[in-house]
């Protein structure tokens, strides 16, 4: 008795009837369907990123080839003056490109070994109620509108370096270096600290177990495990300090000038193109074009350090 | 018994009880480590081997919570390492350690093999190339090697790995060395050559392993103590444990009725 009923039970289950067939099949294809809108909703969100890329290397280099039938990329390269808005105009990117390099260095020798140093301490040293409390402070300087660290270098930071070198003039690329070193080392450690943290605790463990003590585990082991992500972060601190506007153009000052010292004052490629796009250029005019040319020159700078930095974290990638 | 007769010393743990937090994980341990020999931990998951193990070299000193009461002697100089005076590094110095998954550092197979005498301050170039080279040749490495000692450990196989985190161990000269079931993430190949190998070290090194395999411990070891639950439940030479076991309980866990 109790058999037959199981037996009915499992018959029902195994052989669905005609109609409950046809509503799981349309059931089926509605899935289907819903499957490919998401999927092409989704597939659009991410082309649009890439278009939107594509479009501003288009644009770039579509206003840029007026520019050079104006003047030779080889005179863009190597003339020594870059005067696009005077009447005896010159069009070398040199000094704009020394400026950005030299405020650019000053910045990676604060924010570099800073940055590192503060990554190693929260990853390796600090014990959890500190990072916890330091890490959203930290994360808070690179919060800072970065206007505001170009007012803090230009009335705080130069002032007080006048008073070691009195001959500093009040813009200049020292100060705003080095405030943008300060403005880019959360970036720099808080990369770095993920990918230290990131580390296999049995690699920490095999470092002890030879009688290491912390700081030698941290360096021997922690720091080379991690380098490739530590990599990645000093490239993003790079392509930030290549790319930052606010700063330089209110305490570096507007003037190109070829030089490669951070003593003096001078314009970076960032600073130009704010300081053209804020003046009334008409379209069209050689000056107008040449903030194109300009920008395209920064975009293939940091361009460089992205590839450099993919490298490196294919070269050093760990597999634990 | 006659192997424990002949046996000096090497280190003791006299009622070891060990917390993580308010857990307590080793309940009153009380064995002998005798030098020169192999002694080995068997016992089911979770039954406090490691844990033990780890004890020998302060390993728990690395996470916060954690807590030892009684004592661990080490001889010669019968100085208890779980003492708060002593410093951990200096009982890593004296007893290296074998983990589990091997876990060579990213460096070259030359610079793994020479981390702790670097880390001791010996970086005389022409001392480390001899003492690399003799732990390599003790851990039956050097063969496969020797001509790039230069690459990436990485590069190496599982068991060549492995082998080379027992040349780390062995560079330093160990008192004891700890193994934390160092075949359970091996092939069977490089299984047997990691056994072999432990047969070659038993007679110039004191080894205390943590092994999962039965077998294993059958095979390698010298002494063997039985764990269950955080307790020793038998402590005796291997061949008495294996044939002729004291208790019940540990008669039913090597012939296979639990664990």
């Amino acid at each position: 008795m109790n058999r037959t009923t199981k037996d009915t039970t499992l018959g029902i289950m195994e052989c669905p009837t005609v109609s409950e067939t046809n509503s799981r099949l349309s059931h089926k294809q509605g899935r289907i369907i819903k499957e490919r809108v998401i999927e092409t909703l989704l597939f659009l969100a991410a082309l649009s990123s890439v278009a939107t890329t594509f479009a501003i290397v288009f644009i770039l280099v579509y206003e840029s080839i007026p520019f050079f039938q104006h003047t030779t990329v080889l005179n863009f390269l190597t003339d020594t003056e870059w005067t696009p808005l005077f009447d005896e105009a010159r069009y070398g990117i040199m000094p704009l490109v020394a400026g950005t390099l030299v405020t650019t260095g000053v910045a990676l020798t604060v924010a570099i070994p800073m940055g590192t140093i503060i990554a190693i301490y929260l990853s390796e040293f600090a014990p959890h109620r500190v990072r916890e409390t330091v890490k959203p402070f930290l994360e808070l300087l690179g919060a800072v509108p970065t206007v505001v660290f170009g007012y803090f270098a230009l009335v705080v930071v130069t002032p007080l370096l006048q008073k070691i070198y009195p001959d500093l003039p009040g813009f200049n690329m020292l100060s705003a270096g080095l405030v943008m070193g300060i403005m880019i080392i959360p970036y720099v450690s808080s990369v770095s600290e993920d990918a230290m943290r990131a580390v296999p605790m049995h690699l920490r463990e095999g470092s002890y177990a030879m009688g290491a003590t912390r700081f030698q585990t941290a360096v021997r082991v922690v720091v080379p495990s991690a380098f490739s992500g530590i990599a990645a972060a000093f490239i993003l601190g790079i392509s930030r300090a290549v790319g930052e506007t606010m700063i330089v153009a209110v305490a570096a000052g507007m003037q190109p000038n070829l030089t490669w010292k951070a003593t003096e004052s001078a314009a970076t490629i960032s600073a130009f193109i704010v300081q053209v796009a804020l003046g009334d250029l008409p379209h069209g005019s050689i000056g107008y074009q040449s903030i194109f040319a300009a920008g395209l020159t920064l975009m293939l700078m940091t361009l460089v350090f992205n590839i450099i930095g993919f490298w490196l974290k294919k070269r050093f990638r760990e597999e634990y | 018994m006659s192997a424990s007769v002949q046996a000096t010393l090497k280190a003791e743990a006299k009622d070891l009880n060990f917390y993580y937090g308010d857990f307590k994980a080793l309940k009153g341990i009380s064995i002998p480590v005798h030098d020169k020999k192999i002694t080995a931990l068997i016992g089911p998951s979770g039954c406090g081997k490691s844990t033990f193990l780890r004890c020998f070299n302060r390993m728990h000193d690395l996470y916060p919570g954690n807590r030892y009461e009684g004592e661990i002697t080490l001889n010669p100089d019968n100085v208890n390492i779980l003492s708060p005076k002593v410093d951990p590094i200096e009982v890593r110095m004296r007893i290296s350690m074998v983990f589990q998954k091997p876990n060579p550092f990213p460096k070259s197979i030359f610079e793994n093999v020479a981390y702790g005498l670097r880390v001791r301050g010996i970086n005389k170039r022409s001392v480390l190339e001899e003492k690399v080279e003799v732990a390599l040749q003790n851990a039956a490495l050097w063969n496969e090697v020797k001509d790039r000692l230069h690459d990436l450990a990485f590069n190496l196989s599982g068991g060549q790995q492995q082998r080379l985190c027992i040349a780390r161990a062995l560079a330093i000269d160990p008192e004891i060395m700890l193994f934390d079931e160092p075949t359970s993430a091996l092939d069977p190949i490089a299984t047997a050559s990691i056994e072999e190998l432990m047969d070659e070290l038993k007679d110039r090194f004191t080894i205390l392993i943590v092994t999962h395999n039965m077998q294993q411990a059958a095979r390698v070891s010298d002494f063997t103590a039985f764990m269950y639950l955080g307790e020793v439940v038998e402590y005796n030479d291997t061949k008495k444990i294996f044939t002729n076991p004291d208790k019940q309980q540990t008669e039913d866990y090597i012939t296979g009725r639990f664990g």
